[in-house]
């Protein structure tokens, strides 16, 4: 009998510390097999973020980096200027992506750096304890907006693709999710052609992920996945915001 | 015929794998068997019926899922 389907080459064997049914795992899997299929393995350079998946640099079987928080965009423009040779990818949480490093994500995009950004958005600060983060739904509890986030006091959520989109520099800006088989099999195929796009010299893609956080939402890993389905990919819609390949053809 | 081997060590008992993704309905989370972190970890209920779509895998975050056909 023949493997076909199992751990991919581009994982390491150290056990993922994530909780059980937490969305960084499918998402890094998905990574990992991409890195082989690919075959970007050997000049990949990852980076981690400062959030849950601060140690992927342990998990991801390639070259890897752990800066300080959100400032991934910011290393992986040096990396990819000194060593054009080199694939970056910056894998990043909302609290790391959308409020300690905006500065770094907005002007990343707006000079279209030939780099790939994976953006897992599960609405929380996970690591720290399920505070309130930029991507909070308004209405929805956390550890510091424990009546539902107050669009008066907290303000309104920032959507990262729609933010993007209204800058001439992106390349490919895409929003998808791992709640579903066939979600997951659409977020492979739009971090394909992200990384495609990078290997192509395209410029600047971003690929936003609906994410489950069990543990932060305070749900089971089944109602998490049901609740992106119901409410979450109802506030933040799925789908390309932008993709020039598209206006070249 | 496909099989589906759960690697109990690496599974978290998370029961991803166990609601609808499965188009034949064959896995469940085992009732009395439990692995060294604490989890209850997946299981086949009825091998034969598996059709090796892979859909147990590409949900799994561990992945503590291998297909072979
Ligand atoms: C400079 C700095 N400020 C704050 C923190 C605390 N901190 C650690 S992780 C984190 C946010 C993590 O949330 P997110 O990026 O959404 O990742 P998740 O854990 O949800 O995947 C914060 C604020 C820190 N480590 N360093
Ligand atoms: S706290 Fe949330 S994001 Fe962090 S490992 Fe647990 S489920 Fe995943
Ligand atoms: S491979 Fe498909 S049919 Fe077989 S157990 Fe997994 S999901 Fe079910
Ligand atoms: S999805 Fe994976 S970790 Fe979760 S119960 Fe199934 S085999 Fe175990
Ligand atoms: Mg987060």
């Amino acid at each position: 009998m023949k493997l076909i389907f199992g751990r991919p080459a581009g994982l390491t064997d150290v056990k993922q510390r994530y909780c059980p049914g937490c969305g960084h795992g499918i998402v890094h899997r998905l990574v990992a097999e991409l890195l082989v299929e690919l075959n970007i393995r050997e000049r990949a350079v990852g980076i981690a973020p400062v959030g849950c998946s601060v140690f992927a640099d342990e998990y991801f079987n390639c070259d890897m980096i752990q800066p300080p928080h959100g400032r991934g965009p910011a290393v992986a423009t040096g990396i990819k200027r000194a060593r054009p040779d080199c694939i970056l990818f910056s894998y990043q949480g909302d609290g790391d992506l959308a409020a300690i490093g905006t500065a770094e994500t907005v002007h990343a995009a707006a000079r279209n750096e030939n780099i790939t950004l994976i953006f897992i958005n599960n609405a929380i600060y996970g690591m720290t304890g399920g505070q309130l983060a930029p991507t909070t739904l308004p209405g929805m509890r956390s550890t510091t907006s424990v009546q539902g986030r107050d669009i008066v006091k907290q303000g309104y959520p920032i959507k990262v693709c729609e933010l993007l989109a209204g800058l001439d520099g992106p390349y490919y800006l895409v929003r998808c999710a791992v709640n579903t088989p066939k979600n997951i099999i659409r977020t492979k195929k739009a971090l394909k052609t992200a990384f495609q796009n990078q290997i192509n010299n395209k410029g600047f893609s971003l690929v936003e992920i609906l994410s489950m956080c069990p543990t932060g939402w305070g749900m089971t890993p089944v109602q998490a996945k049901k609740w992106i389905g119901e409410v979450m990919s109802k506030y933040y819609p799925l789908g390309e915001f932008r993709n020039l390949a598209k206006e070249e053809k | 015929m496909p099989e589906v081997k759960i690697l109990e060590e690496i599974c978290k008992g998370c029961g991803l794998c166990c609601d609808g993704v499965c188009p034949v309905d064959i896995l469940i989370l085992s009732p009395d068997r439990i692995n060294s972190s604490g989890y209850h970890p997946a299981m086949v209920t009825d091998m034969k019926k598996c059709i090796g779509c892979g859909y147990c895998y590409i949900t799994c975050p561990e992945p503590a899922i291998e297909v072979y056909k």
